[in-house]
């Protein structure tokens, strides 16, 4: 297997309240290796924002204790200083938000502000960062890109927004792309759009991409490996095959069960996973997902479950005995849909 | 309390039964101005441009389309919160489109709404007991000291604890929002209920969750709901019967099964193509279509079928130039294009069967 691009160690985010510590991330490793597409799954809450948001070096010092290393081309990227990161933030490692309505500002013309990222880290003239931003508008699909640049946010629809933040994501050819839930405002025919065009791009662009999602059906056809997090861990981990067929962790079973297809019958009643996902103030003792978990037993309530690996590929973080994971896989998952 | 009693009715034999929401042409315009002492009228938003449609009691019937085509313009409509600019809705046999004063607050404890954002329905300033609460409260229909007890009764009913009668929105999740939200709704025992994108806000895990409180209320209560989403899924998996609305206008409506096995219009068939699916496999061997560009302005729809600027089927000079009407398909199906898709042309290239 190729050097990985980002290498995360046992990443912890802890942030201090009055109420207690926050274990946003806790305890967390992966790797990223060139080229490919990571989907990370998991709920509101399970830490899959705030990881990211310390790899691209977002998350404060100040309110959060971090521990661990990110590895990024080599350098730990936690332990850089201020002014390196910000050549490495933007340049090599870029951010696309959920929400393309508020993540470009009102006030700028769309051409400058993705030349603006240009000109931060490239010894370029205004006229060619505002040429490459139009041909990155190019690039992305926008008709008549030369007028478009010239236009404000207001003006693009919601699709052509976020095509706007993917062209000034790629503007300066980053090795890793971050994708946080890119698709969730957006209608099913845009997401689609822009599903196949984050695919296309990162071959032209031959970038890794993470895509951030709760919804395990956005990541089925365009992720490589799927690592699902939940309460800050990551539960369960593997090839894409791994978890839609032949998950190993019950978490991943209730994301799957909960989801509505169309290949259902509407007489099959949705199985959703009960109870509400734990504070991360008060994680729950041994596993975080016991209260939640209908196969928990005792040893549940008290050891924390390791990650550890079935195979090369496939790890998961569950007490259960394979065997029993892999027939109630079978038998109540996949029977199931 | 409903004329009807009968579970869902097949779509096509219940012609004979009185639909409880009977749209007729309903259209919605917003008109543009401009000048600022002196404002002139310079155009309109065709929002909603004739819709005819027919709700019966206790199904439920499903509102798709992506965003700016019309379906919360519509419901909004439905529900009196907005005037149409024409057309007229019968609810329950009756002419509602002109209620004013008495006659409308009376009407509108027959229908409620749930909204999608359950961040910015809830008053933050109010506590849970209160906004359950106000239905009773406005309308009079329980003694004020039996409020609470109503009040309790509904959050035990919808999946709360009624011990947090006293905590605020903020305390709560997005999914126990959206349950306060729903139990506000059934507080006066409406006939309809419209659901505008109940669930889009939320988790995955918390859908099934509020889908199935859902599902079991209307069972209960013999709610009529007319459910709005853009998630297709969510909506198969909901609905009765399924509208297709695109620029202000219903393209296709049909029994849930019928629309996602034999779309007959090409819009239909886009949608449908474009949702995800939870499996690789399958989700590798579907052939997209992928709709290019954007949906044009409202302000000044195409001609002829609003559709035919992105359509992969139009052929022209008819698309361009004639208004396709909603017509006949298979039995309770109908569908407004000139030149429909073939019977499971769709599903062949969607593979929805796993078996």
């Amino acid at each position: 297997m190729a050097e990985p691009l980002l290498e995360v160690r046992d990443l912890r985010v802890h942030f201090p309240t009055d109420d207690g510590i926050v274990k946003a991330v806790d305890g967390i490793s992966f790797s990223v290796a060139p080229g490919e597409t990571l989907g990370v799954v998991g709920e509101s809450g399970s830490g899959k924002s705030v990881s990211f948001l310390t790899v691209m070096g977002l998350i404060s010092s100040k309110v959060a204790q971090t521990t661990g290393e990110v590895i990024f081309q080599g350098q730990d990227l936690l332990k850089l200083p201020a002014d390196e990161m910000r050549s490495v933030r933007g340049a090599k490692i870029s951010m696309i938000f959920q929400d393309p309505m508020t993540s470009l500002h009102p006030y700028y013309k769309v051409g400058a502000q993705i030349s603006e990222a240009i000109r931060a880290h490239e010894k370029v003239s205004k006229k060619e960062a505002h040429d490459q931003a139009v041909e990155m508008l190019r690039k992305v699909g926008i008709p008549r890109p030369d007028e478009r640049a010239n236009q404000y946010p207001h003006e693009f629809s919601g699709g052509m927004r976020q095509r706007a933040m993917i062209a000034m994501a790629l503007s300066l050819n980053p090795d890793l792309l971050i994708a946080d839930e890119p698709t969730t405002a957006l209608d099913v025919t845009v997401q689609a759009q822009i599903l196949d065009l984050i695919d296309r791009l990162k071959t032209e662009f031959n970038a890794a991409v993470v895509m951030i999602t709760h919804d395990l059906g956005v990541v089925a056809e365009h992720c490589d490996h799927i690592q699902v997090m939940y309460a800050g861990k990551v539960v369960e981990a593997g090839v894409r095959r791994d978890i839609y067929y032949g998950s190993h962790h019950p978490y991943t079973w209730g994301l799957l069960r909960s989801i509505a297809r169309m290949d259902q019958d509407r007489s099959d009643r949705l199985v959703p996973i009960l109870g509400l996902p734990p504070s991360l103030i008060n994680v729950p003792p041994g596993c975080a997902f016991n209260p939640r978990c209908p196969y928990a037993f005792d040893r549940c309530r008290t050891d924390v479950p390791e990650l550890i690996p079935a195979d090369g590929h496939h790890a998961s973080a569950c007490h259960l005995l394979l065997e029993d994971k892999e027939r109630i896989f079978h038998e109540e998952v996949l029977a199931k849909s | 309390m409903s004329v009807e009693t009968a579970p869902v009715p097949a779509p096509s034999a219940g012609e004979s039964r009185t639909p409880l929401i009977r749209l007729r042409g309903i259209k919605k315009y917003f008109p543009i101005t401009r000048g600022i002492l002196i404002q002139k009228k310079v155009g309109n938003v065709h929002a909603v441009d004739g819709v005819d449609l027919e709700v019966y009691p206790g199904e439920t019937v499903g509102l798709v389309g992506e965003t700016g085509c019309g379906k919360s313009t519509l419901a909004r409509v439905i529900m009196r919160l907005y005037d149409a600019t024409e057309g007229t809705i019968e609810f329950d046999g009756q002419d509602v489109t002109k209620l004013k004063g008495k006659d409308l607050r009376a009407l509108r404890r027959d229908m409620q709404m749930i909204f999608q954002d359950p961040f910015a329905s809830l008053n933050p300033r109010k506590t849970v007991g209160a906004i359950i609460g106000d239905p009773f409260r406005l309308h009079r229909t329980v003694p004020k000291e039996k409020v609470k007890g109503e009040v309790q009764d509904l959050m035990r009913l919808v999946g709360l604890n009624p011990e947090h009668y006293n905590r605020y929105p903020h305390e709560f999740s997005g999914g126990q929002r959206q349950r306060i939200g729903v139990a506000r709704s059934l507080a006066l025992r409406p006939k309809l209920i419209v659901c505008d994108e109940p669930v889009s806000a939320l988790d995955v895990s918390i859908q099934a969750q509020v889908i199935n409180l859902l599902e079991d209320l209307q069972e209960e209560f013999n709610l009529t709901y007319l459910f709005i989403a853009h998630d297709l899924s969510v909506v198969k998996h909901v609905s009765d019967r399924v509208a297709v609305m695109y620029l202000g206008k219903v393209v296709e409506i049909a029994d849930g099964d019928t629309l996602y096995k034999d779309p007959k219009h090409p819009y239909t068939g886009a949608l449908l193509s474009a949702v995800p699916i939870p499996d690789p496999d399958l989700a590798g061997q579907k052939r997209r279509i992928i709709l290019e560009g954007d949906v044009p302005s409202p302000i000044d729809p195409p001609s002829g079928c609003r559709f035919h600027p992105r359509c992969y089927r139009a052929q022209f000079p008819k698309c361009s130039e004639e208004q396709p009407e909603l017509r006949p398909m298979h039995p309770g199906q109908l569908a407004a294009c000139h030149f429909p898709l073939e019977d499971r042309a769709i599903v062949q290239e969607v593979s929805t069967e796993s078996s």
